[in-house]
């Protein structure tokens, strides 16, 4: 097989863009589709501060090296949640890229450690409070990243959701008709009241199988293992029988995903109705200032309850 | 006495183990045999990323990475 471009090797074949691509020119697809999303979705530009979460993982250190390699202005954060190995050996892979790649860009790596402020890791705080693992984990990530972009006036926080991410997602929401859900599917979301930070997912464009590849060719040592707290999940079901769809019918994944964020552009919301419905219903937590929809928020509520039941 | 080469030597994860598969055979014919989807994976020779029409022999080593996270 050889690349559609410049008829040398191939190291990879894109059946859904009917494709193939040696390194170089596989590197200029995977910039051009980001650079793409960014434009087309008013992302950010060169003159503001990006906040990029980092997990360790393929995508989010993707996005960190696309995002510097394109001259943007992107600090990391990485969340410690406590969970064993599988966390120590993801900021080993966070550490390591930062001080091999980003350091010389001028990029910071920020931290943040739940075990030290909730006294914790995620498993055992998630028992306290008797909930699932992965939605106190989503409530924490949420909460930190948003809280540090603020604190640290960051024009944009980015994450590195990719086209699966958010066709499984979609197909989630479809299922259980949570249609209440589906307007904050888009790419791009307003910073809509004080305390919010824009967010963004500049890799809504590029399947997880095409990060990984851009992660493999260009040395990313990103980690590989799965977690440990996602295991039976119903994300990854809904990601794999999009991919079987995907293997016997090239294009699916990103026309379930591109065309529904086609529909909704044509229906609604505008920028301008998502910010008007969060201000008629948000207003400040009052534990942390944080917006939120109750008298205090789901974090500061959980955190409450962590500290009331924990073993002395 | 006639040389040989061993079977390729394929390093799979979830759980992590090796298997051997005895060539020749081109990637998508080794993704179909192991009953893994290419759309979730990607198969490396050696350093090098290989497309799904990529011949592999004996003695070559084989690591099928998933590509799929999140929960």
């Amino acid at each position: 097989m050889n690349c559609t471009k410049c008829k040398t090797k191939a190291v990879i074949g894109l059946p859904r863009h009917n494709a193939a691509f040696c390194k170089n020119c596989f590197n200029g697809f995977v910039h051009d589709q980001v650079a793409r999303a960014i434009k087309s979705e008013k992302m950010f530009g060169k003159e503001d501060r990006i906040l990029v979460a980092v997990s360790g993982g393929k995508d989010s250190l993707a996005l960190w090296d696309i995002l510097l390699t394109l001259g943007y202005r992107a600090d990391a954060l990485y969340v410690d949640l406590g969970i064993g190995t599988y966390s120590e050996q993801s900021l080993a892979k966070v550490t390591k890229f930062a001080e091999a790649v980003a350091t010389s860009h001028g990029a910071t790596l920020h931290l943040h450690t739940i075990e030290q402020e909730a006294g914790a890791g995620i498993k055992e705080l998630a028992q306290l409070i008797h909930r699932p693992t992965c939605s106190t984990c989503g409530t924490i990530k949420r909460y930190q990243f948003n809280r540090v972009a603020i604190k640290q006036q960051y024009d944009v926080m980015a994450t590195g959701h990719n086209l699966d991410d958010e066709a499984a997602r979609l197909l989630g929401n479809v299922l259980h008709w949570q249609e209440e859900y589906l307007d904050k599917q888009g790419p791009s979301l307003p910073a809509s009241v004080d305390g919010f930070a824009k967010k963004v997912k500049p890799l809504f464009r590029l399947s997880e199988r095409e990060l990984a590849a851009y992660a493999v060719l260009n040395r990313i040592d990103y980690i590989v293992e799965e977690c440990p707290m996602a295991k039976g999940s119903k994300v990854l079901l809904y990601k794999e029988v999009l991919n079987r769809l995907e293997t016997e019918s090239p294009g699916t994944k990103q026309m379930f995903y591109w065309g529904f964020l086609e529909k909704q552009s044509k229906k609604q919301p505008t920028a301008t109705t998502m910010t008007e419905k969060d201000r008629a219903i948000l207003h400040p937590c009052t534990s942390c200032s944080q917006p939120t929809t109750a008298e205090v928020c789901s974090y500061c509520k959980m955190m409450a309850r962590a500290k009331t039941v924990a073993p002395r | 006495m006639e040389d040989y080469d061993p079977p390729m030597q394929v390093q799979l994860s979830h759980p992590a183990r090796t298997v051997e598969v005895k060539g020749p055979k081109k990637v998508k014919e080794l993704l179909r045999e192991l009953n893994l989807v290419v759309e979730a994976h990607l198969v490396i020779k050696g350093d090098d990323l290989v497309t799904e029409d990529e011949m592999l022999y004996d003695g070559d080593q084989i690591e099928v990475r998933p590509v799929i996270s999140g929960g």
